[in-house]
């Protein structure tokens, strides 16, 4: 009795003082900010996924795609040149505490922005890179151009996700019938469509894009514009470093700004003879802007002629495998892609 | 003569053909069921594979209806090493030859012996300083480590370093002394009772900051450290059963004679220990080396996670049966050697038992 007494005791303590121990070792973990880490290492460490054209490794091992692209543009803004950033494969089960424990400087690696995140894991969120959204994705033989017409459909979903809950509650809106159709692996989708069991199949767009590719014939489907969930992917840091934040923020907004401006990592130099005080500010010919930011005044200047406006790197890693701008064009051509002035 | 012989062999085998397929009504029926089978499964297994497969070319010239093998030819350079500089490639080349050496060399019964055991840990720092990129410009920083390397160096060094912490663990759980015991029994039921990606987790999240501020251990470090002590716990399970299949006996036996605790270890109980668990102790290493697929959840790239990104790269977009048959037969040849070495093993351990007297 008592030897049992005293075992329960050292237990509790124990489990008291593990707890302690773990609240100041990650007090302690978060206090340095981001950026001191960053120039100390002299890299920025940066999570992706693996999700063809937005992050991917080639043939010779070096990591490609859209959300790439945003990184290499960081290590610009940060060292002034592309390559010091180390991106790293993580899956979507361990990349927010990743984030958390500091194993890497920021996520690019898709995640959606939802208010949990905000507030209740202390992330920053930087600005939406990425409109996403579940679509449908249906046989053209359908005759069908847009969700609303769908009418009688066999659709296909991921069960035990949001996905299977939004095509239902869209149906209801619409009021028009459809027979869903549950698969647990998603794999079996493509089998699915191409059996001809269903008529369609509904999952986030930037996955029915990659599983389009796979079908025998591409041609004969079509992704319909509509959007059933909204999924904005913005770039994620931790809570803590301000500056950092914001080298985020700006080195995104240049990319659109610079398309929004109509130059091109091909036509960049012809804009340094630009009459236009703001697009001398931007590109550093007016170098004092630069240097109050405490930034190379060339910082935006080199991300153009790198990397590319952000029509550019769309258009590298994306539009060859179907994708249209969609939401993620410029609100001048009305989309939702809008920066705040340089000035 | 030899016409005559080689006629003989030809009839014996035929005999045991017969007699084995077809003998009893039993073994008629399974296996004309697995020729049917077979028959139903192969040609179009066949005709994938071979007829209307593309050997040379890119994405384009594939059809999807035969396998792509231009696919793993461009890319079987990724599989193997992943994101390994491509002009250092002989660095992991070297790490899975030496690795292979000191695994052969640890198999056959002729080697065994001190200098065994001394060449383990200077094969193990010698393959970590090779993957590091010692007397190279650049270092190489282990998130660029993968492929094949990675999931025998994970595989072979955490089971030899599990070995000599499970012994330990095992001889404790049987230890006279109450703390010992209990500190071993709870240590083993913890491990048992966590799954291994939780073990991962541990040392992706938990570990780093558990260390002291400024003391950072790079992750594959950190990962291999975990696991070491996580497979430590299954192989001392193994190890205690062949403790308990030698007759107290023995151990009374060697006490008469004056012999001290770790003397009679030694000396009677493990070497005789030891040989009964083998056949255990290579399923375990079959398991593990499955299980090092577990690593791609905290992001590092062994085989199976390095074939299934090269499927991700939008020029060659969705072969995954090709990069899964590719990390499929490497799996298949190491398992497979493994447990026809374990059978060799033991066939020559019970015909040296039968001799002895």
């Amino acid at each position: 009795m008592l030897v049992q007494k005293t075992f329960r005791r050292a237990i509790k303590s124990a489990a008291a003082a593990t707890f302690l121990a773990t609240v100041m070792l990650s007090g302690l973990a978060h206090a340095g900010p981001t950026l001191d880490k960053i120039n100390q290492r002299g890299a920025i460490k940066v999570g992706v996924g693996t999700t063809p054209g937005f992050f991917a490794p080639d043939s010779n091992g070096k990591w490609q795609g859209f959300f790439i692209d945003f990184g290499r543009a960081l290590s610009i803004t940060v060292f002034g040149t592309p390559d010091k950033v180390e991106f790293t494969s993580s899956s979507p089960q361990q990349r927010l505490p990743a984030l958390q424990s500091g194993e890497f400087d920021i996520l690019l690696s898709g995640v959606t922005v939802t208010t949990t995140r905000a507030f209740k894991l202390g992330f920053h969120f930087g600005p939406t890179i990425f409109y996403d959204g579940q679509g449908i994705l249906v046989r053209k033989d359908l005759g069908v151009t847009k969700a609303t017409d769908l009418d009688g459909a066999t659709i296909a979903a991921q069960s035990g996700t949001t996905g299977e809950l939004n095509v239902t509650d869209f149906f209801r809106k619409t009021g028009k019938a459809f027979t869903p159709v549950t698969i647990e692996d998603t794999g079996q989708f493509i089998d699915a469509l191409e059996s001809g069991r269903v008529d369609a199949i509904t999952q986030d767009s930037s996955d029915l894009v990659g599983k389009r590719t796979q079908l025998k014939n591409p041609d004969e489907y079509v992704l319909l514009p509509e959007r059933l969930s909204k999924e904005p992917l913005a770039p994620a840091i931790a809570g803590g470093d301000d500056r950092w934040l914001e080298l985020v923020n700006w080195t995104v907004n240049a990319t659109i700004q610079a398309e929004e401006w109509g130059i091109t990592s091909a036509n960049v130099d012809e804009f340094l003879e630009s009459d236009d005080p703001a697009i001398q500010r931007f590109l550093g010919v007016d170098p004092s802007f630069g240097n109050e930011l405490g930034l190379d005044p060339k910082w935006a200047y080199n991300i153009i002629k790198t990397v590319g406006s952000y029509g550019e790197i769309f258009d590298r890693h994306l539009k060859p495998l179907g994708w249209e701008r969609g939401y993620n064009s410029l609100w001048t051509d009305g989309g939702l892609l809008y920066s705040p002035p340089f000035r | 003569m030899s016409i005559a012989r080689s006629r003989n062999t030809l009839a014996r085998i035929l005999t045991v053909l017969c007699t084995g397929l077809f003998g009893t009504r039993t073994n008629t029926l399974i296996t004309l069921a697995t020729l049917l089978l077979l028959a139903q499964v192969l040609p179009p297994l066949f005709r994938w594979a071979v007829l209307d497969a593309t050997f040379t070319g890119d994405a384009d010239a594939c059809t999807r209806a035969g396998a792509c093998w231009a696919f793993v030819m461009a890319k079987l350079r990724f599989i193997l090493f992943a994101f390994y500089p491509p002009d250092l490639q002989w660095r992991p080349a070297l790490v899975i030859l030496l690795l292979a050496l000191i695994l052969t060399a640890s198999a056959l019964p002729r080697f065994w012996g001190r200098p065994l055991l001394l060449a383990w840990p200077l094969a193990v720092l010698a393959c970590w300083f090779l993957m590091q990129g010692a007397f190279s410009a650049t270092p190489i920083p282990s998130n660029q480590w993968g492929g094949l390397p990675v999931t025998l160096f994970v595989w072979a060094v955490c089971f030899a370093a599990a070995t000599p912490i499970a012994l330990l663990l095992a001889l404790a759980r049987r230890s006279k002394l109450g703390g010992l015991r209990t500190f071993s029994v709870l240590y083993i039921e913890l491990m048992r009772g966590t799954p291994m990606v939780g073990i991962l987790y541990v040392a992706m999240l938990i570990l780093p900051m558990a260390l002291p501020d400024g003391l950072s251990i790079d992750k594959m470090l950190r990962a291999m450290i975990m696991v070491t002590l996580f497979w430590a716990a299954y192989v001392a399970e193994v190890i205690r059963a062949g403790l308990q299949a030698i007759p107290s006996g023995q151990t009374e036996a060697a006490t008469a004679l004056g012999l001290g605790y770790w003397r009679t270890q030694q000396l009677i109980i493990l070497p005789q220990a030891l040989r009964i668990v083998i056949p255990g102790m290579v399923n375990l290493a079959i398991g593990f080396l499955l299980a090092t697929s577990l690593l791609a959840v905290i992001g590092i790239f062994d085989l199976l996670n390095a074939a299934r990104a090269s499927a991700a790269d939008p020029d060659w977009l969705g072969f995954y049966n090709e990069a899964y048959l590719v990390a499929a037969a490497v799996y298949f040849v190491v398992c497979s050697g493994a447990s026809r070495y374990s059978r060799w093993l033991e066939g020559r351990f019970s015909a040296g038992r039968h001799q002895a007297p």
